[in-house]
């Protein structure tokens, strides 16, 4: 068996169940050696209750965790390779910083200078240098979430579990944090798994996501792949802004489809990607950006559509556009960026515009 | 404004009121040590010459220390004996969502509101039936009793207010149930354990109730305060004795209540206000 | 950075050294968290099922006895409970001690809410440290207590023979010991503490920004108070009653340092019942009517607070 291909963490076909309650239903998700793996999800889909079953918290109902080819069953958290960075640091007040990161190091029975130096290393990692002998009351919430990754960090688990660690920050620092997560990561080499419901963390930290729902994961894939490619309605939603566009399949031809899509009339999109027979009802989804907003009947092979303008909304570094089109209720959402700092003169409500796409601006999902 | 209205006249009259409740809590219990230095027989006025003899003569009674003893013996047990129940009984209810944890817990607090001569009369009957005779082994579970509402009632918003992921940080560095409750509950839960074992003492060391029902032929403190109270002349000698018992009362009760508020007050929990 | 993590990876768990490791029980433990949690409330379960559990289901076992020389007569009669219902005195003794605990209630409770309201609304500093003194007389020995009352009302007591120096009175005041005023004055003191606390914590409670509003709205101090402070203080009102109410239907200690003839409680009579009179199951049988009582009082004070609830909100 080849240690170097099969997957570090493997959930085989897990369940959990909490009395008659079923939180997680049949998840299956291999994480690679050295992977930032996140799982997304809103409240309540299971997330972090599959990352405690990793950590040992909570029991499998059915199915299996293997972590580095043994089996997790009836192993409880003490005895498992994998450390977890609580999601409110829990930080022991009684004790200093040092000691804090030492904790876990107890076990090893290693000459107190060859702990401190540990920690002394691990405090520059986690770029606190000399904050050693302070208590946990005097960090302030930034600095005691990097205490709580120091001292998981130092007991070289195969795999750090992250839950929400960046919650309880405001959102300058969060940010900031994200970056020296990513790097942290990067630099380390350590899986991370990390739980969270923000999907721009998810998208900017991670190699991998897996989306869940009520207990179910939705889709596992790059951020890329999420965001361009959804496997079906739930993940396009979820991740970012999207159009959806009901059509119809008029004609499949062997390079161009033709489709006859609400308000936009007829669309040409790849043969590839549909999987729908003729006259079979389709989903379409665009994302805002995906859309070009002009004043005047666009020039060139684009398809375009001419509508109404509704309201706008601005971003600060975009500006959100609402489109009304003929033949569809709901306004289209246009995104653009604001690459100039002299803003052009505003567009009224009312007034005529035209929007254009590339063929292969539509993601095609599931006829639902 | 609500500001406004706190700094006008009413206040006074409340203030005042505040005083004479307070003056009316604390005086009648004055009046013990004042009359416990006075050298007149009588607990009246007007107050004779200064003295300590009635302290010197509780020296010479040997009932006094054999008492005292006996008080102090049984405090101690149910002191440690409550301390550790409630200890475990307040992690497992604070921590594990257990069914049926509130009833339970309604049952436990029972002796607190219940009047003590039911649960003495019934404990006496059990003892009776069971052929235990009376001692101060059967004075001792009488006050756990007692005291076991108390000692849960201190360390369970201890044990609540006690960061759960804590616990389990722990157990993720790899300690177990044992090593995790040493390194971390215990040292958390610290004061309230101090706390508890102080008052646990005190309410224990001052009972009545149960002592007089459960009581066999070895006295509490109380119990021969009881009996000595049925001659006037002897009043001087139990004032002197009651100083001394609610001096060591207050002192002990005030260290419990004080240290009780240690770490409650700065949270315990791993969140803080940032 | 890497090689710093990587190198000299502890001994940790492995394989079929972490199941070795992991004993049984920790296994168990682990699989079953219910176990968990039950085996440490079991000591405090084993305790109280022997000592409150237990005992009362004898105590009412004893109740339907009777008493027969040295010994009990087993069959299971109701004849305690007719006598407590047939002769006067057992009914008598009863409202006499509904009464002497109601009247020290109710006293002791008007007495404390003004207390109550001025460390909830007028002590901004170290409320807690007034909490503490106020309370603190109440750890003390109950005992004690009572003895001190019983000097200061005394024939020749403190009060009597102070104001006799002081040339206010020249005979001594009567009825000031040995009376159910003595015990009501007596009652109230010991429990005064004991009933300020559930009227602090609910005044505490309510939400400074309701106060505002009223005000904003025009109501001046005393509407406010008598408009809001005062309805949502109630429930701890309520609290504050049964909780002294009850507990002190069952004292015997002070009608016996402090009352008089007439003042003799149903506590008295239980404990007699256990000691001179010896009639055990009688004593049962009285402790069980007493306990009834306080079952409905309870019920009372639960239904009271619930009304209260749906009729405020």
């Amino acid at each position: 068996m080849n240690q170097q291909t099969e997957a570090l963490i493997s959930i085989q076909n897990v369940d959990k169940r909490f009395g008659t309650f079923q939180a997680i239903h049949d998840v299956s998700i291999d994480i690679q050696r050295g992977e930032f793996f996140s799982l997304l999800g809103a409240s309540g889909c299971g997330k972090t209750t599959l990352l405690r079953m990793l950590a040992g918290f909570e029991s499998v109902s059915a199915g299996r965790i293997m972590i580095d080819g043994q089996s997790m069953a009836d192993v409880p958290p003490h005895h498992r390779p994998v450390n977890m960075v609580f999601q409110s640091y829990a930080i022991f007040p009684h004790l200093t910083v040092r000691d804090n990161i030492a904790y876990g190091l107890r076990k090893q029975r290693l000459p107190r200078l060859r702990r401190y130096e540990m920690v002394e290393e691990m405090l520059d990692l986690i770029k606190l240098p000399g904050y050693g002998t302070r208590r946990a009351n005097e960090l302030s919430g930034g600095q005691r979430q990097r205490v709580a990754l120091a001292r998981a960090l130092i007991m070289r688990p195969k795999a750090l579990l992250l839950d929400e660690p960046l919650g309880a920050l405001d959102k300058q620092l969060r940010e900031q944090m994200q970056l020296e997560l990513r790097a942290l990561q990067k630099s380390v080499g350590v899986t991370f798994v990390l739980v969270t419901h923000d999907q721009e963390e998810a998208l900017t930290l991670s190699d991998k996501i897996a989306v869940m729902a009520a207990g179910r994961v939705l889709q596992i894939d790059t951020p890329a792949g999420l965001y361009e490619n959804p496997a079906n309605r739930e993940v396009a939603g979820f991740i970012g802004n999207m159009n959806f566009f009901i059509g119809k399949v008029i004609k499949t031809g062997p390079v161009m489809a033709d489709l006859q899509v609400e308000g936009l009339g007829h669309v040409q999109v790849e043969t590839s990607v549909i999987r729908q027979p003729q006259n079979a009802r389709v989903l379409l989804a665009m994302r805002p950006e995906k859309l070009t907003l002009s004043l005047d009947p666009p020039e060139g092979a684009l398809n375009s559509v001419s509508g109404t303008l509704h309201t706008t909304a601005y971003l600060g570094g975009l500006r959100q556009f609402y489109v009304m089109i003929d033949g569809r209720a709901d306004p289209v959402a246009v995104s653009t960026q604001n690459q100039r700092r002299a803003m052009p003169q505003d567009i009224e409500q009312g007034r005529k515009i035209w929007l254009s796409w590339h063929n292969d601006a539509f993601v095609v999902l599931e006829n639902t | 404004m609500k500001e406004g209205s706190y700094i006008s006249q009413p206040n006074r009259t409340l203030r005042i009121y505040a005083l004479l409740f307070m003056l009316f809590i604390y005086l009648p219990l004055f009046i013990i040590p004042v009359f416990s230095f006075n050298s007149g027989l009588y607990v009246k006025f007007p107050l004779e010459s200064f003295t300590f003899d009635w302290y010197f003569a509780l020296l010479d009674r040997e009932p006094v220390f054999a008492a005292l003893g006996n008080s102090v013996r049984v405090g101690l047990t149910v002191s440690i004996l409550s301390t550790v129940i409630a200890v475990f009984a307040a992690k497992a209810i604070a921590r594990n969502r257990l069914p049926g944890s509130g009833p339970i817990l309604g049952v436990i607090m029972l002796p607190l509101v219940v009047p003590g001569i039911i649960f003495g009369v019934a404990l006496l009957i059990l003892m009776s039936r069971l052929g235990v005779p009376l001692s101060l082994y059967t004075v001792t579970l009488g006050h756990i009793v007692v005291c076991l509402p108390f000692a849960i009632a201190t360390l369970l918003p201890r044990f609540e207010g006690f960061d759960l992921s804590m616990e389990e940080a722990s157990a993720d560095l790899g300690e177990n149930g044992w090593f995790t409750f040493w390194r971390i509950t215990f040292p958390i839960v610290a004061p309230g354990i101090v706390a508890s074992l102080l008052m646990c003492f005190t309410i224990s060391f001052d009972e009545f109730i149960m002592a007089f029902f459960l009581g066999g032929t070895n006295a509490t403190l109380p119990m021969y305060i009881w009996g000595q109270l049925r001659f006037p002349t002897q009043f001087p000698s139990m004032l002197a004795l009651s100083t001394l018992i609610l001096a060591a009362s207050f002192v002990f009760i005030f260290l419990g209540l004080w240290i009780g508020r240690i770490g409650m007050t700065t949270t315990t929990k791993g969140e803080m206000s940032k | 950075m890497r090689e710093l993590l990587q190198s000299q990876a502890p001994p940790v768990a492995d394989g079929p050294v972490a199941r070795a490791r992991t004993g049984l029980i920790s296994r168990m433990l682990f699989k079953h968290e219910y176990l968990r949690g039950y085996g440490l409330l079991a000591p405090a379960l084993i305790v109280t099922g022997l000592t409150v559990l237990v005992p009362c289901a004898l105590l009412v076992t004893l109740s339907f006895w009777t008493q027969v020389g040295y010994d009990y007569d087993t069959t299971l009669t109701l004849q305690n409970y007719r006598t407590a219902y047939e002769k006067p005195i057992y009914g008598a003794l009863l409202e006499r001690s509904l009464w002497i605990s109601g009247i020290a209630t109710i006293v002791t409770v008007l007495l404390c809410y003004p207390m109550a309201y001025y460390v909830a609304f007028h002590v901004h500093r170290h409320k807690m440290i007034w909490i503490i003194l106020i309370t603190l007389p109440f750890w003390t020995s109950y005992l004690l207590r009572v003895f001190a009352w019983k000097v200061i009302l005394g024939y020749e007591g403190v009060i009597n023979s102070g104001l006799m120096h002081l040339g206010l009175i020249t005979e001594p005041l009567r009825f000031l010991l040995y009376s159910n005023t003595a015990v009501s004055i007596t009652l109230a003191h010991s429990w005064a503490a004991f009933a300020l606390l559930p009227i602090y914590v609910s005044l505490e409670k309510i939400d400074k920004s309701y106060l505002e509003a009223a005000a904003d709205l025009g109501d001046g101090p005393v509407l406010r108070f008598l408009r809001i402070t005062l309805p949502l203080s109630l429930p701890g009102v309520i609290a504050s009653v049964f909780l002294m109410f009850i507990p002190t239907l069952g004292d015997y200690v002070t009608p016996a340092m402090v009352g008089g003839p007439d003042s003799t409680m149903i506590g008295t009579l239980i404990q007699l019942q256990f000691g001179s009179i010896n009639n055990w199951p009688m004593g049962a049988a009285l402790s069980v009517v007493l306990v009834i009582v306080i079952c409905v009082l309870g019920l009372c004070s639960y239904g009271l607070t619930k009304a209260f609830r749906r009729w405020a909100v």
